[in-house]
């Protein structure tokens, strides 16, 4: 289910503005790996060159590779779409489909295959709101809008959407940063079991949060507004906030810049 | 369409190996190869059938351009790529589809009215031509235009402005939102009723004759909305930074409004009214109904039948022989190139003076 | 508007909050200084004048179809004659609009079903299709479409596009014939389908540029989350854009279809009109309202003048009903859309 992402030198563009440059760093399988750093440093660009979502903002481009488990993401031949259905995606704003309901939302990306039979839609449905700690709250209602939800009910139906199709890495944007503390703590559970049957990328704004839900933590900085962000370094989460190996690391958790 | 040739790529994130990220594409340059095989072989067809209308080889072409791509794409690349290639095509199709209408009216237009257009077309009036002899041209109506669009806009234009000015600057409430809804509501009223209002009233009520000034009314009714509704969307670009600013400084509002709100959008009302002008510049229908014809010169607006170039190209037109049509292209290449140089000056305006306040 | 003296002695709290208010509002309508107010009063004066146009474009409308009414001998929704000069009556004028409405809804119903779908294609082949060097252009060509007077597209339509009809409508009255919508006799194609062709090019462009804006509006996330599952260019739109534009794309329809119900010069010049129904919309004869309006305005006497006056507001009554609600869906689409912005 969950594979080891890889990335060598990679770069990524908007037009002619290089946004992240030389980007090397290995996602283990069935973890969490938090990117944190200061703003505009990079690390949700390079999380969207992760399932190759870069590509779709005018202008964007990317050199180098991403391996998933031995195959590259940018090879000749690879089609973008397999990717991301390969890779889910969660937004930094809940992006339920308004117009669907809270099933059609679940049952989104199984859709789009055609071949599914109504039964097992109604099980993959089920399942999916059950791993994402929804279930509870919405089976009463599965044929009402998902706009209609809480921001945080709304941010679980999309975790529910993107792993309804058996992902086998999920990326999070910022999940939270839209949300409450309470819908926050409800995604940061969540994430903790999702971390048994999926890869999981996460970018953060907030460390506590890197600190608390991830196994392995990236930073990510740039030399001054306008420079490329860069990967500092990558290490097991307790030695970056207890003991990290590079000083900018040690400034920016212990608040002295970002 | 054979829709045996369908194969559901079916790649869900199963346990499937390496080849689940890849898929099978049809190369880069297919669809170039297939637009212009479809392009030769609806040639093809239009000549052996013996089909006059290149319109019909077009479509022909076209047709074949997104049958093949599809059959094509369903078999090497599954059926949701073949249909994302079905959308594809038939976008590209609709686009041409768009294009040929504005480039065979602009080329016939410009092709056979350039046989009679000249200076001595521009110069002269029809007063002693008959509707079959050739010669004559186009003097009095470009006058007859020209006066009866400068009289709209001396109306239009006040009125517009200021109800834009009102409705950004003033307007809460009630009467704003009616306005605002009528306004729009206004912008689609058929310009040839704005010809009956102006005829019912002034005509056939108070009883004055044809003449510009009856044809000037009724264009800027259609000139009104048209210029309130731009000037409100480039007040609204106005920061409101800049009014506060203003108004801090202790000015008073109306002459905030004149002097740094209104100049600060200039650009952008200008290009409006300058659309506006070449909306109303080629309406027929209120002049047909209310400046009447006059072959001769009529410099004067306000007292008898004028002419307008539209109204020489209905005129002509409707003559029914070749002279007639001669000049009507002509006259319609003069009425196409005065509204595109209007367009283009417009949007030069809109540009060379856009506001470089904000953001 | 006069605020209460301060020597007023204020006894409830409630009375002494209202001259601040009011105050407020006065400084914020900025109708203090005598400039101030004879600014306020000119332009909302226009807005009123506005207003007042509307109202007297119907009401004028109205009083002299009235006129015209009161002496019809013929019925006026029913009558398929148009003779106010009373020729063939001995001098009873008759005429009534079916005829136009027939001829009026068809060939609009045909432009419609023509352009929508070529309109929505070329919107979203500049929102979405094409390089992004290229969508500019395509906008400005699509303008310049619209700016076209409609007196040239009619001269274009008679002389160019009606000729080249011939060929299609054989083809069409071969195999459709038998449904008597398509049967053509054939000699000139100046039929309501001709008309309908030419309408549907000069509605394409408010139809498209309408489309467009909506399609452009949708929420870049929207579309994000369609993409992040999977979804091909075209699941895309047909998951986020078009549910989202399809209220736009509703109005979009209406307005275009208000410009084609009122379109005049254009269809006079094409449609060689006749006072009757026809089956076929390929054979000609038929007429609309605009185009009736025109085409017998010159030789209609006064009384003559009133009942295409009548015809007229009739149709201004239907561009109101189709412009208002198409702009009413669109308002309501605004707040929505603001809603969950």
């Amino acid at each position: 289910m969950a594979k080891r992402i890889d990335v060598s030198g990679l770069n990524a563009y908007y037009g002619s503005h290089k946004a992240i440059e030389d980007i090397s760093m290995t996602v283990e399988p069935r973890s969490v790996t938090a990117f944190i750093g200061p703003s505009g440093c990079g690390k949700s660009t390079f999380l969207r060159t992760l399932n190759r979502m870069h590509e779709v903002t005018p202008g964007g481009r990317v050199e180098g590779k991403v391996m998933l488990d031995g195959d590259d993401l940018y090879g000749s031949g690879v089609d973008p779409v397999n990717v991301r259905r390969t890779i889910g995606m969660v937004f930094q704003r809940p992006n339920p489909f308004p117009t669907m309901s809270i099933f059609d939302n679940v049952a989104a990306g199984l859709k789009l295959n055609g071949s599914y039979k109504k039964s097992e839609l109604n099980d993959v449905v089920e399942k999916s709101l059950k791993g994402a700690n929804l279930w509870n709250e919405v089976k009463d209602r599965l044929n009402k809008p998902g706009s209609g939800l809480s921001g945080g009910q709304q941010q679980r139906l999309c975790i529910a959407r993107a792993i309804a199709v058996e992902p086998q890495v999920l990326l999070m944007d910022e999940p939270c940063s839209a949300l409450d503390p309470i819908s926050t703590l409800a995604i940061e559970d969540l994430i903790g079991e999702l971390k048994e049957r999926f890869t999981i990328v996460i970018v953060t704004h907030n460390m506590q949060q890197a600190a608390r839900v991830s196994d392995r933590t990236a930073f990510f900085n740039l030399a001054a507004v306008g420079q490329p962000g860069k990967l500092i370094e990558i290490d097991d989460t307790e030695r970056i906030f207890s003991n990290p190996s590079v000083q900018a690391t040690e400034d920016y958790i212990s608040g002295r810049f970002g | 369409m054979s829709i045996s040739t369908m194969k559901p790529t079916g790649t869900p994130g199963g346990e499937s190996g390496p080849s689940n990220l890849k898929a099978a594409r049809l190369p880069r340059w297919s669809p170039y190869v297939i637009a212009v095989g479809s392009l030769a072989v609806g040639c093809g067809i239009g000549l052996a059938a013996g089909l006059d209308s290149r319109l019909q080889w077009g479509l022909i072409a076209a047709i074949l351009f997104v049958a093949v791509s599809y059959i094509l794409s369903a078999t090497v690349e599954g059926g949701r790529q073949a249909k994302d290639r079905l959308a594809t095509s038939m976008v590209w199709v609709m686009f041409l589809l768009a294009v040929v209408p504005l480039a065979s009216l602009v080329y016939e237009t410009v092709q056979r009215g350039a046989k009679v257009f000249n200076g001595y077309f521009l110069s002269h009036s029809m007063g002693v031509v008959a509707d079959k002899e050739t010669g004559g041209g186009i003097y009095h109506a470009i006058i007859g235009t020209l006066e009866q669009v400068g009289l709209a806009c001396l109306i239009a234009v006040p009125i517009g402005l200021l109800t834009a000015i009102y409705l950004v600057e003033y307007g809460r409430g009630k009467l704003a939102k009616a306005v605002t809804f009528f306004v729009d509501v206004m912008t689609g009223i058929p310009s040839i009723v704005a010809g009956l209002f102006v005829l019912s009233f002034w005509i056939l009520i108070l009883g004055f004759d044809f003449s510009g000034w009856a044809g000037a009314m009724a264009l800027s009714i259609l000139m009104m909305p048209v210029v309130v509704r731009s000037t409100e969307e480039m007040l609204k670009l106005v920061p409101n930074e800049l009014r506060e600013a203003s108004l801090a400084l202790g000015v008073p509002k109306w002459r905030t409004i004149l002097k740094v709100v209104l100049p600060t959008a200039i650009g952008g009302i200008t290009t409006g009214v300058m659309l506006a002008i070449a909306r109303i510049a080629g309406e027929t229908a209120p002049v047909l109904l209310l400046v009447w014809v006059n072959p001769f010169i009529n410099t004067n607006p306000f007292d008898g039948a004028q002419a307008s170039l539209p109204l020489y190209i209905y005129q002509q037109y409707q003559s029914g022989n070749q002279a007639g049509y001669d000049r009507a292209w002509a006259a319609a290449l003069a009425l196409i190139a005065f509204i595109m140089i209007l367009n283009l000056v417009a949007r030069g305006v809109a540009r060379w003076k856009a506001p470089t306040t904000g953001r | 508007m006069d605020i209460p003296t301060d020597t007023t002695p204020p006894p409830p709290r409630v009375e002494d909050a209202k001259p601040t208010t009011a105050a407020q509002k006065r400084a914020a309508r900025g109708a203090t200084r005598p400039g101030d107010r004879i600014f306020l009063a000119l332009s909302r004066g226009s807005g009123i004048a506005l207003l007042l146009v509307m109202a007297a474009i119907a009401a004028f409308l109205a009083y002299r179809a009235s006129i015209a009414l009161a002496d019809n001998e013929g019925s006026f929704f029913t009558t398929f004659e148009w003779d106010p000069a009373g020729i063939t009556s001995g001098g009873k004028p008759v005429f009534g609009i079916a005829v136009l409405v027939f001829g009026t809804v068809v060939s609009s119903i045909i432009a419609l079903v023509i352009a929508v779908p070529v309109a929505i294609g070329i919107a979203l082949f500049i929102s979405h299709y094409a390089p992004r060097s290229l969508a500019a252009p395509i906008a400005f060509v699509i303008d310049l479409l619209a700016a076209v007077p409609s007196i040239v597209y009619g001269l274009w339509g008679a002389l160019v596009v009606a000729p080249n009809l011939t060929g299609l409508y054989s083809w069409l009255d071969d195999y459709f014939g038998w449904t008597g919508i398509f049967e053509y006799q054939g000699g000139a194609p100046r039929s309501l389908m001709t008309v309908g062709i030419l309408l549907a090019i000069m509605i394409l462009p408010i139809i498209t540029n309408v489309s467009r804006e909506v399609f452009l509006q949708v929420p870049k996330f929207n579309e994000e989350a369609a993409l992040a599952l999977g979804a091909t260019r075209w699941e895309v739109i047909r998951m986020s854009v078009l549910p989202f534009g399809r209220s736009g794309i509703i109005s979009a329809s209406m307005l275009g279809l208000g410009r084609a119900l009122g379109e005049t010069i254009a269809v006079a010049t094409v449609l060689s009109p006749s006072f009757v129904i026809n089956a076929s919309v390929l054979d000609y004869g038929g007429g609309t309202f605009a185009q009736n309006i025109a085409s017998k305005f010159n030789e209609a006497n006064e009384y003559g003048r009133d009942a295409l006056i009548a015809s007229g507001l009739v149709l201004f009554v239907i561009t109101l009903l189709v412009n208002g609600a198409a702009r009413l869906i669109i308002a309501r689409r605004k707040e929505y859309s603001g809603a969950n912005a």
